[in-house]
């Protein structure tokens, strides 16, 4: 089973390869917002560098949001052109799922929460942990979009010790510290953000343990924004947006 | 025998609100043009919302590109290149064909040409009229755009006006929901101006201080809505139909009279109202400051203006003309974008051509509308020019007309 997994769905743009077990390539960039001008040359250097024949890739794998709308769908549609391009499936990967697999080995006294910024006072987040005896990944709140004050909450209820990840950290840390009843700590620099080899390893653990299951087919493939836009939003409540809304 | 290879190619095309995947034969030849449009969905909102464009695009793409290859009857293998929109247009919905594009590039190691979205335009009329080639002069007017351009050259472009506010067609949007006719405006004030009067109220024909040739339709627009207010105040009704017929004959005449006086002007040898434009600098940014440009254009901004008010070599834009035509006089004009499909437009303009002689181009419908054989067609004499695009193509909302795209 061969992967190629992409990136965008944040701060971080990455292309990475994962062949069986092993991560043959994990190539990240945390650098400006120019995701539409970097990924796919970085997805070409990658492939370039481990002598990948794209025809031996079996699936695609990318974060499927939430996060930046835009970053989101430019990753989506590159892993579609490739998806039609290869006549592969795409494996797609919460993208909070894919920050808290970067760490491992939590046990069952300690859980991970990422945050990522989502503006407009809502954090994107999710609780997991890698259980006792197994080190099974496992979701014990799937990814949503709620204030950080209801995940602290939340996490307080638990009562177990925290590890916090993720864009939102540098956001809300000082509000972390106010509202936390429970221990906590923040992950390291090198696991705090959405990798691409990350979203390799996932992807595959989601083979190993569904198989095939796990494809989407790139043509019916959707993005999860977990929001929707302003303008329906408005809409839903009522406001007449023909006043708001131009052309740009 | 000396058989030529056909040059096959895909274009692609997000740049609004259709998302539309086309496979095109020698630039000429239209084996498959899909059009996916969310009309229905923007029409909730009054108007295209970037953000549900953007999402929508993103559900349609691979289903649209697909389908154009089946029609076409063609394989990813059988493709030359594959071309994409890159600008101008909405940001988040441009990204989405580009995105796609790259990645299908990738995939397929096929040839990636990025398209400038007015030049697709432009370029409808070789599809719609095999026999046509340049120079001619070419009115492109849409929902976003309102360009009177000089084409001298398969991609080589003189822009010889443009509007300095709203595009013909965004007026026709506002108008249309002042009146009450709802959106997209242009194709219901067309069949309401059919029941109307064009001469009830006279609205004035905007003039643009110190150029001949460039567009203002704010004017116009204001006038309508003074119109309403004053009869709204006075408490009587207006007339929708000849609002509409009124409204629109102004923005035809305003069309037809500049695009004409370009004709005369420059077929009288008068080169006087073509604004110098400034040397076209690539947008790679690695390349020199002395790099050649594409094209001469009127506009721009401040800093483009500081680069040169001169085109490549040190030639005026006049001189680039008289060199372009050679003595010989401009005997084509041709109509493209959205607006292009407006019966009156069309009927004035042509009338106008025919009494000067001209020979008279507009594309049908399908292709006025954006679409992504346009983009086939003009990627097709960017390939023969062996311009490409790099994996780190982007999406360029406000690039202006004959701005390179390529990697120098």
């Amino acid at each position: 089973m061969k992967i190629f997994a992409i990136e965008a769905s944040g701060p971080v743009c990455g292309a990475a390869v994962m062949d069986g077990d092993v991560l043959v390539a994990d190539y990240n960039i945390l650098y400006k917002k120019t995701h539409s001008q970097s990924l796919v040359p970085m997805m070409d250097e990658v492939s370039k560098m481990v002598e990948l024949d794209l025809k031996t890739v079996d699936a695609v794998a990318l974060t499927k949001g939430p996060g930046s709308f835009t970053g989101v769908r430019i990753g989506t549609a590159t892993a579609k052109g490739l998806g039609l391009a290869l006549g592969k499936p795409l494996i797609p990967v919460p993208t909070v799922d894919a920050i808290a697999y970067n760490l491992y080995g939590t046990g069952s006294g300690r859980v991970i929460c990422p945050i990522m910024d989502a503006r407009r006072s809502q954090v994107y987040t999710g609780i997991y942990c890698f259980e006792e005896d197994t080190e099974r990944f496992a979701v014990l709140h799937e990814q949503c979009v709620v204030e950080i004050e209801k995940i602290a909450s939340e996490l307080n209820s638990l009562g177990k010790q925290v590890i916090f990840l993720g864009d939102g950290v540098p956001v809300y840390r000082d509000r972390i510290a106010e509202l936390m009843r429970v221990p906590y700590t923040f992950a390291p620099s090198h696991l705090s953000r959405q990798r691409a080899g990350t979203v390799a390893a996932l992807a595959m653990q989601y083979w190993r343990e569904r198989g095939d299951q796990c494809f989407v087919d790139a043509d019916a493939f959707r993005p999860e924004y977990l929001r929707l836009s302003q303008a329906e939003r408005e809409r839903a409540a009522g406001i007449d947006t023909s006043q708001t809304i131009h052309r740009e | 025998m000396d058989q030529k290879k056909d040059i096959t190619i895909l274009g692609i095309e997000s740049s609004c609100d259709e998302t539309a995947a086309a496979v095109v034969v020698n630039g000429r030849k239209v084996l498959s043009n899909e059009i996916s449009s969310q009309i229905d969905i923007h029409t909730l909102y009054g108007g295209v919302v970037p953000e549900i464009a953007s999402r929508k695009h993103t559900e349609r793409i691979n289903q649209v590109i697909r389908a154009a290859m089946e029609t076409a009857g063609k394989s990813f293998d059988d493709l030359d290149a594959i071309a994409v929109t890159c600008g101008p247009g909405l940001v988040g919905a441009l990204l989405i064909g580009v995105s796609a594009a790259k990645g299908l590039a990738f995939g397929t190691g096929k040839t990636l040409i990025g398209v400038h979205h007015i030049e697709g335009h432009i370029s409808a009329n070789f599809i719609a009229a095999p026999e046509l080639t340049p120079p001619f002069i070419c009115l492109v007017v849409s929902g976003g755009h309102t360009h009177l351009v000089l084409v001298r050259d398969y991609g080589e472009y003189v822009i010889l006006g443009r509007t300095r506010d709203d595009a013909a067609g965004e007026a026709f949007d506002k108008v249309a929901r002042a009146i009450g006719l709802g959106y997209p405006g242009g194709p219901k004030i067309d069949k309401a101006a059919k029941e109307g009067n064009p001469h009830a109220i006279e609205f004035p024909r905007g003039k643009v201080a110190g150029s001949e040739y460039d567009f203002t339709f704010s004017g116009i627009k204001s006038s309508v809505l003074n119109y309403l207010n004053r009869m709204d105040m006075k408490g009587e009704k207006i007339n929708v139909n000849d609002v509409a017929a009124s409204f629109q004959q102004a923005v035809v005449d305003v069309l037809v009279g500049h695009a004409m006086a370009a004709v005369e002007n420059i077929n009288n040898g008068n080169f006087d109202g073509i604004p110098d434009g400034p040397m076209r600098k690539p947008i790679d940014k690695t390349a020199d400051s002395g790099a050649v440009g594409k094209m001469a254009s009127a506009g721009g901004t401040a800093s483009d203006r500081r680069d040169g008010n001169v085109n490549a070599n040190g030639e005026s834009t006049a001189d680039l003309l008289r060199r372009t035509l050679a003595g010989k006089k401009i005997t084509k004009f041709a109509l493209a974008g959205g607006v292009a499909s407006n019966s009156a437009l069309r009927a004035q303009m042509k009338e106008a051509c025919e009494k000067r002689g001209l020979s008279f181009y507009c594309p049908p419908p399908i292709l006025c509308t954006d679409n992504a054989a346009m983009i086939g067609c003009a990627a097709y004499y960017e390939f023969l020019k062996g311009r490409r695009s790099g994996y780190d193509l982007n999406a360029m909302p406000n690039l202006r007309l004959g701005e390179s795209v390529y990697e120098q």
